[in-house]
């Protein structure tokens, strides 16, 4: 039994708050019957079902790498407790023979040695020295390496296709968007079976330069995708939400102020205003260190500062929709009679205006999302993203950006990052597709 | 038409305002000078006459807002504020940490950006373009199926993997173009083939995917049914009819990005070694280069304000109902 102190970043208090969130207005959403309907076209979009599932793939790596915890050191004598200084998850957890077993640098897919040659103790020049780790279990029997390799994809697949045939027996029926739930799972199964048996035994997708597992790196990607993608509505939300409202509603001076706002704020390049603030903040994390007690809350720190940043420069898309929506729904005879029975302009805006633009906030944010993931790697590629120490798509990419002009080439590094925020933002694509095709009333007739 | 570009002029200068407020309270009021000297110097042993020297250097000296040791103006003019932002309007962006007067490093690198840039913007525009009539003309069809989900493909996938995967396909293994680089005259145009291509590449997704919805919205007209039944083929109406119609929504997206094109893109300039403003600004970005990076926010705002300008003015040249008074 491992002892543990769990512990609460400030970027996991948000996750879980906007977890909850998402889940209550979900929950509200269906008790209303109007709204339940167009759930259920959602439920019936095939794309959007397959992409649903897919994207909860990613959402489960995301939450599970979010619940964090220090790991209780090894007792020396009757001391209280001591806890290490490293902060984990449980992700890390279920992937620590991944996380410790690390190699000396480089070495390719499923390899059993090292990618460069080094001199050998006991031989005269040089040769591909054995890895540590990857097919240590054969030993010295080099020469059953592909057979076996061949025997865990099998066995890895064998169990995956029997856990997907009791699933889908479970699934069975159903309109297209229940059949393409059970495909896509097919798909998921396919590609995790065979992954989790090899990596068992094997570097999957390799190791980088300081022979760290690469899929390792992929998985704990995902968090800090999930949360640039996600926390950035925390911010983005209040400020569109209540602004556009207000300056639609209210009109005159404090529609010309807030209008002035974010045309002020719109007019600066983004990624320069980005840039701008990164740098500062950056001033300020530097000439605190006393903030911060460990790394990881530093890092976190970084984080949660770029999420606001990003929110701060991406409401005022959303808060024009919102205004001009509002403005036209100020003149429909609905509103109109509610001003006429003397009902409060807080009441009103609450009531009646906000109800109905509520699926134009729900589209601009899953369509968000999508470009704030492919925002973070690219930030982080310029070097203001997040920090250096916290895994990222972005950081992946940068560390390997050279690997390519190497000779002979390291292409799994970049591969698998690519890979892995590609299947992230398309199926986030084609979620927010199917989320418009089922919520916006103009795609409705 | 004149008394409106005035008047528009005159609308843009608080915008500018406060862009220029929000830089300074970005760049001196988050953080003090000193602050940022002890970044550069190095949190740890740093003297406070090392700290001193930095900022009188850079002109850092000065009170923020307020300066009740000067006389008459210079109460007002000899502030950070002034120097710094107030200044700005006159174009007059000081010096670089290297020593060198940014206004004209601008000046120097605005061709190689634009160099880039414009043909990455013309070419973009006429492949998404034709790609999305393309994709109307076989509307509703497997083809066009097809290619709206080869459109979300190409939106899903990184704008870094385009630059890294094309220069690794078309000059490492091909050997096509250079990697990277820049020449002078003639010589430039073989460095710059190899950006200008993964740009469009890189914009052809998101694109046509704009363009076909415009144009899907268009074609449901009722100007679109008179023009079939009175015998037009498909494509004189998709060209003739519905593309000149569609152009005023193409104009409010596409007009507005003319003059920021100067600005360059930072990741295609950095990453084949364009000396254009892009990649002047990711040094300065990486250098912590404060001065630059408030210069190039600066012109940034300006030119998306001009953008808008242009916009308005654009609309009265493809739409004969639009008067601007």
């Amino acid at each position: 039994m491992i002892e543990f102190k769990p512990v609460l970043l400030w970027s996991d208090i948000l996750l879980f708050v906007l977890l909850g969130l998402t889940l209550s207005g979900a929950y509200a959403s269906w008790r209303s019957e109007p709204m339940r309907r167009q759930w259920q076209r959602l439920g019936r979009n095939a794309a959007g079902m397959a992409a649903a599932m897919v994207l909860s793939f990613f959402i489960v790596v995301g939450v599970l790498d979010s619940l964090h915890y220090r790991a209780r050191l090894p007792a020396q004598g009757d001391t209280a407790p001591v806890y290490g200084v490293e902060v984990l998850s449980v992700l890390d957890a279920l992937l620590m023979p991944l996380k410790t077993n690390s190699e000396k640098t480089y070495s390719a897919p499923l390899a059993m040695r090292l990618f460069a040659k080094e001199a050998v103790e006991g031989e005269v020049g040089r040769d591909f020295p054995r890895l540590r780790y990857g097919g240590a279990h054969l030993g010295d029997d080099e020469e059953n390496h592909g057979w076996d390799v061949a025997v865990q994809v099998l066995g890895g697949l064998g169990a995956s296709m029997a856990i997907w045939l009791a699933l889908a027996w479970r699934l069975r029926g159903g309109g297209p968007g229940r059949a393409a739930v059970r495909w896509s799972l097919l798909l998921l199964c396919l590609a995790a079976g065979p992954t989790i048996a090899l990596a068992a035994h094997y570097h999957v997708l390799g190791t980088d330069k300081v022979g760290q597992d690469v899929l390792y790196l992929a998985l704990k990607s995902i968090r800090t995708g999930l949360l640039i993608g996600t926390l950035t509505t925390l911010v983005t939300l209040p400020l569109a939400v209540l602004l556009g409202i207000l300056a639609g509603y209210a009109g005159g001076w404090l529609d010309d102020a807030i209008q002035y706002v974010y045309t002020t704020l719109n007019s600066i390049p983004g990624v320069l205003l980005i840039a701008a603030a990164v740098l500062m903040m950056q001033v300020v994390i530097d000439t605190h260190p006393d903030w911060f007690s460990t790394a990881a809350e530093r890092a976190d720190a970084r984080l949660l500062a770029l999420c606001f940043i990003l929110g701060m420069t991406s409401w005022t898309g959303l808060a024009r929709l919102l205004r001009g929506e509002t403005l036209k729904l100020r003149e429909l005879d609905y509103v109109q009679a509610a001003q006429a029975f003397g009902v409060s302009r807080r009441a009103i805006m609450l009531r009646h205006i906000l109800p109905n633009v509520s699926h134009i906030v729900l589209i601009a944010l899953v369509m968000d999302f999508s470009s704030l993931v492919l925002a973070e790697a690219v930030l982080s590629y310029v070097g203001i993203g997040v920090d250096p120490t916290t895994i990222s798509f972005g950081t992946m990419i940068n560390a390997a950006r050279m690997e390519l002009a190497r000779e002979p080439m390291v292409w799994w590094s970049l591969v698998a990052a690519f890979s892995f925020m590609f299947a992230l933002v398309l199926a986030a694509n084609l979620f927010a597709d199917a989320v418009r095709d089922a919520f916006d009333p103009r795609a409705a007739q | 038409m004149f008394a409106y570009v005035v008047r528009r002029l005159i609308y843009a200068l608080p915008i500018l305002i406060g862009v220029n407020l929000i830089t300074f309270a970005l760049f001196f009021v988050v953080n003090t000078p000193d602050d940022m000297a002890r970044l550069q110097l190095g949190v740890k042993r740093v003297t406070p006459e090392a700290i001193a020297k930095w900022k009188a250097e850079r002109g850092y000296d000065k009170p923020l807002l307020w300066n009740a040791n000067a006389d008459g103006a210079g109460k007002l003019s000899e502030t950070i504020f002034y120097a710094k932002s107030v200044r700005m309007f006159a174009l007059d962006f000081g010096r670089a940490d290297d020593g060198r007067d940014i206004a004209r490093e601008i000046r120097r690198r605005m061709g190689p950006s634009l160099a880039i840039a414009l043909p990455v913007f013309v070419l973009g525009l006429w492949a998404t373009v034709s790609f999305a009539l393309v994709l109307v003309f076989f509307r509703a069809t497997a083809f066009d199926l097809a290619g709206t989900v080869f459109c979300v493909a190409m939106m899903s996938v990184s704008g870094l993997f385009y630059i890294i995967g094309g220069q690794w396909l078309l000059s490492k293994v091909w050997h096509l173009a250079p990697i990277s680089g820049y020449g002078e005259g003639i010589d430039r145009v073989k460095f710059l083939i190899l950006p200008v291509l993964i740009g469009v590449i890189g914009g052809i997704g998101s694109g046509t995917r704009w363009y076909r919805t415009l144009f899907l919205e268009e074609i449901g007209r009722d100007y679109v049914r008179t023009a079939r039944a009175k015998g037009l083929s498909e494509h004189v109406v998709l060209f003739r009819h519905v593309l000149k119609n569609a152009m005023i929504p193409i104009l409010t997206g596409v007009v507005v990005v003319i003059p920021t094109l100067f600005m360059g893109s930072l990741l295609t300039e950095s990453f084949f070694g364009i000396p254009g403003l892009g990649s002047y600004t990711i040094e300065a970005i990486n250098a912590q280069d404060f001065a630059v990076v408030r210069a190039m926010v600066f012109i940034g705002a300006a030119l998306y304000i001009l953008g808008l300008l242009l916009t308005d003015l654009s609309y009265t040249w493809v739409d004969p109902r639009v008067r601007l008074e």
